[in-house]
């Protein structure tokens, strides 16, 4: 309720038009600026660059270490294995943050830097979209991992043997059997992946950068929805001021979508199951 | 009539049924193939887990320790008058020090000189330190008293091998020729690590004195805020989930409320702190950067968490109890406080450590209201006000340390880490034996 007053708020101050369609981001610092330029799309567009770049990581991973875990793996390997990963996602993304701004960006500088181990000079910064959506493909593996081993274990066991009835090695199986099966499941487990990729605040604020620009170079500093968020409403603003509501208007955006997003994977997730029970 | 001939289709090549043929064998490459690919991926998971832990653990053990300069000092009780009658009284200190530190060097036979500016590079201004120690304990004037005053951060970083000779330019910080008696003491053990107490204990310090700075006031600010969390969420989440899986009828609103808790438990935090700032601190008015207000943030954070996992463990328990409960006159809030919850108990409690576990961990909404660093700067003076006076917590202390510009405040934020980790992990270990212990199967 109190979101929806502020963002109210903040739009008979600001023209909603012009929020949602423009192609800039420049608050002006001074506070009651007509001058401000606050566009939203240049903040979605890196929010969305760096979950994909993170899902980039995290998918394959997690997909295969589900896939080899569910299916493969003994018991042993099992209970050693899955909660080891799981650790990875019982870590606070603020230790997730530092590790992107100390160790991963300057590594990636060092690798794609100037004067690297590649010997080109993409990378100017550590912080980059590369470094906050590696780092957070890291933080999405056991996600990832975890809800589609669900799912996977869910496929019932009689396809299984009807597939290897017909010859197929385990392999074929899976590709051709189970996973074809799991779809759907596993759509909906990226689909959260997302969400909580595109929620995600601490990696992206020590990470990302503060530059907010539509490019399409994955080693240059960007900006997210979230990140601003902490920058417009930390230090010393006036609260009535468009720069201050605008963090609102944000919030209010990064909620519908995360929203949206999470009732789509959850009723697929939730058709899926229906489906096998 | 045509002669139609029939071609034979040649058969394939007879091979021994012990021998593959090539589609064989390329099916069974495709399925090691394909296992490798699995063991790669968990191997690439855990490789990160582990850069991940030698990273903490390289970067942050650092910040445990301080350089230190232990020195015996005597104060006579005239020197002491003598002192305190001038007009700078802590340079006065400072030059008995001075004294004393070359006496001892001289009796080691090291043969280093010094000039003043130099221990104050090195030390920083001992004598208000030296000053306050003999004002508060005058009966210890004309005894021989062990000093152990910490260096400065960048000697300090000169023993851990962040500053280096080769890096270090002359500034007013720091200089060559203090590294060589830098050295010397070093030589003679008057200057050695030790335990940095002040870092566990400590409250968070100016921007320009990363030495001083200590995590302990925020520790102090994350219990607060957990005390909050734990009376908040805990009773209103097993409440709610009794009445949702015990007494709620099956229709349309439980369920509308089922779907909410779900989807609520998957919005990002940062919402939840934009929330807390509207609601909280813009409507309510509640102190902004108090632990309260964290707390109330965070425990709207747990609730989800806390009820899904209560829902879960009392399905766990057999309705046969209930039955039996209800069967010999029960009523059913007797059958359900009486048996079901006291069995359903542990899975709660664990539910609940892992709740507040995430919730310390919580950084993003703790930044939106106001639980910065840098308000950490001292102990609340009682328990109320442990509440009410601003405080930060652990982790939004550790990304304050991580935000500022000079590089000795990123050994301490990895140093935090650590402190937080041991929190989750000591948690943790209690849930899962917890778990271990009470967990009934049936």
């Amino acid at each position: 309720m109190a979101l929806i007053f502020n963002t109210v708020e903040f739009f008979n101050l600001y023209p909603a038009s012009e929020f949602f369609t423009s192609l800039s981001w420049a608050p002006s610092f001074s506070g009651r600026g007509g001058s401000s330029e606050l566009g939203l799309l240049p903040l979605l567009w890196g929010t969305l660059y760096i979950s994909i770049v993170a899902l980039i990581v995290a998918v394959p991973i997690g997909l295969f270490s589900a896939i080899y875990l569910s299916e493969y793996a003994s018991s042993n390997v099992r209970s050693f294995a899955k909660p080891l990963l799981g650790i990875l996602a019982g870590i606070p993304t603020i230790v997730y943050g530092l590790f992107a701004l100390l160790t991963v960006g300057p590594l990636l500088v060092s690798v794609f830097g100037d004067g690297g181990w590649l010997g080109v000079s993409w990378q100017g910064g550590g912080r980059a979209v590369m470094t906050a959506g590696l780092v957070m493909g890291i933080m999405l593996i056991p996600f990832v991992s975890s809800l589609s081993d669900d799912i996977i274990n869910a496929v019932p066991q009689s396809m299984r043997d009807g597939s290897y009835g017909l010859g197929a090695t385990k392999s074929e199986t899976i590709r051709q059997v189970v996973l074809p099966a799991a779809l759907p499941g596993i759509a909906g487990a990226i689909l959260l992946a997302a969400s909580r990729a595109i929620g995600e605040t601490m990696i992206v604020v020590l990470g990302a950068g503060a530059a907010a620009r539509l490019s399409l170079n994955p080693f240059e500093a960007m900006t997210t929805v979230t990140a601003k968020i902490v920058s417009q409403l930390t230090g010393d603003s006036d609260f009535a001021s468009p720069e201050a509501l605008v963090a609102f208007a944000l919030g209010m955006s990064l909620f519908v979508i995360t929203l949206t997003l999470n009732v789509i994977a959850l009723y697929i997730v939730r058709k899926y199951r229906e489906q096998y029970d | 009539m045509t002669d139609a001939t029939i071609t034979p289709v040649p058969s394939p090549p007879k091979t021994p049924l012990t021998e593959a043929d090539p589609r064989t064998k390329k099916r069974n490459a495709a399925e090691k193939r394909f296992q490798y690919y699995g063991i790669a991926a968990i191997a690439v998971g855990l490789f990160f887990l582990i850069v991940l832990m030698v990273s903490i653990v390289r970067s942050g053990l650092p910040a445990f320790t301080q350089a230190v300069v232990s020195v015996d000092f005597t104060l006579t009780e005239e020197q002491y008058d003598e002192a305190e009658a001038q007009l700078f009284k802590t340079a006065a200190y400072q030059s008995y020090f001075n004294a004393v530190l070359r006496e001892e060097l001289r009796e080691r036979g090291l043969d280093v000189d010094f000039d003043e500016a130099a221990i104050e590079r090195i030390l920083g201004k001992t004598g208000g330190t030296l000053r306050e120690f003999f004002r508060a304990n005058e009966d210890q004037l004309g005894q021989p008293v062990s000093f152990e005053l910490s260096a400065s951060s960048r000697v300090d970083g000169y023993f851990k091998g962040r500053v280096t000779r080769e890096a270090l330019q002359d500034s007013r910080f720091l200089q060559q020729s203090d590294l060589d008696l830098v050295d010397a003491l070093a030589d003679a053990g008057i200057v050695f690590s030790a335990l940095n107490w002040n870092f566990i204990t400590g409250a968070d310090s100016g921007v320009d004195n990363p030495g001083g700075a200590g995590i302990g006031a925020s520790v102090v600010g994350s219990f607060f805020m957990m005390l909050v969390v734990l009376f908040l969420s805990l009773p209103i989440g097993v409440a709610a989930s009794i009445y949702l899986e015990e007494f709620a009828p099956q229709n349309k609103f439980t369920d509308l409320i089922e779907v909410n808790i779900s989807n609520l438990a998957a919005v990002p935090s940062i919402v939840f702190g934009i929330l807390g700032l509207a609601v909280f601190i813009q409507f309510m008015h509640l102190p902004q950067s108090a632990p309260l207000v964290g707390g109330l943030v965070l425990a709207l954070m747990t609730l989800p968490t806390i009820i899904i996992s209560t829902r879960a463990s009392l399905k766990a328990v057999p309705p046969s109890i209930r039955e039996a409960a209800l069967g010999v006159g029960a009523s059913k809030m007797q059958a359900v406080f009486h048996h079901v919850l006291p069995l359903a108990m542990p899975g709660i409690l664990t539910g609940t450590i892992i709740g507040l576990a995430q919730a310390l961990g919580e950084t993003a909404p703790l930044l939106l209201i106001g639980m910065v660093g840098f308000v950490a700067r001292g102990y609340p003076d009682g328990f109320v006000a442990g509440f009410t006076d601003p405080n930060s917590a652990m982790p939004a202390q550790i990304y304050t340390w991580a935000a500022r510009a000079d590089v000795s405040f990123y050994e301490k934020a990895w140093g935090g880490i650590i402190i937080l980790l041991v929190f989750l992990l000591t948690m943790n270990a209690i849930a899962i034996i917890l778990r271990r212990r009470f967990e009934r199967r049936w």
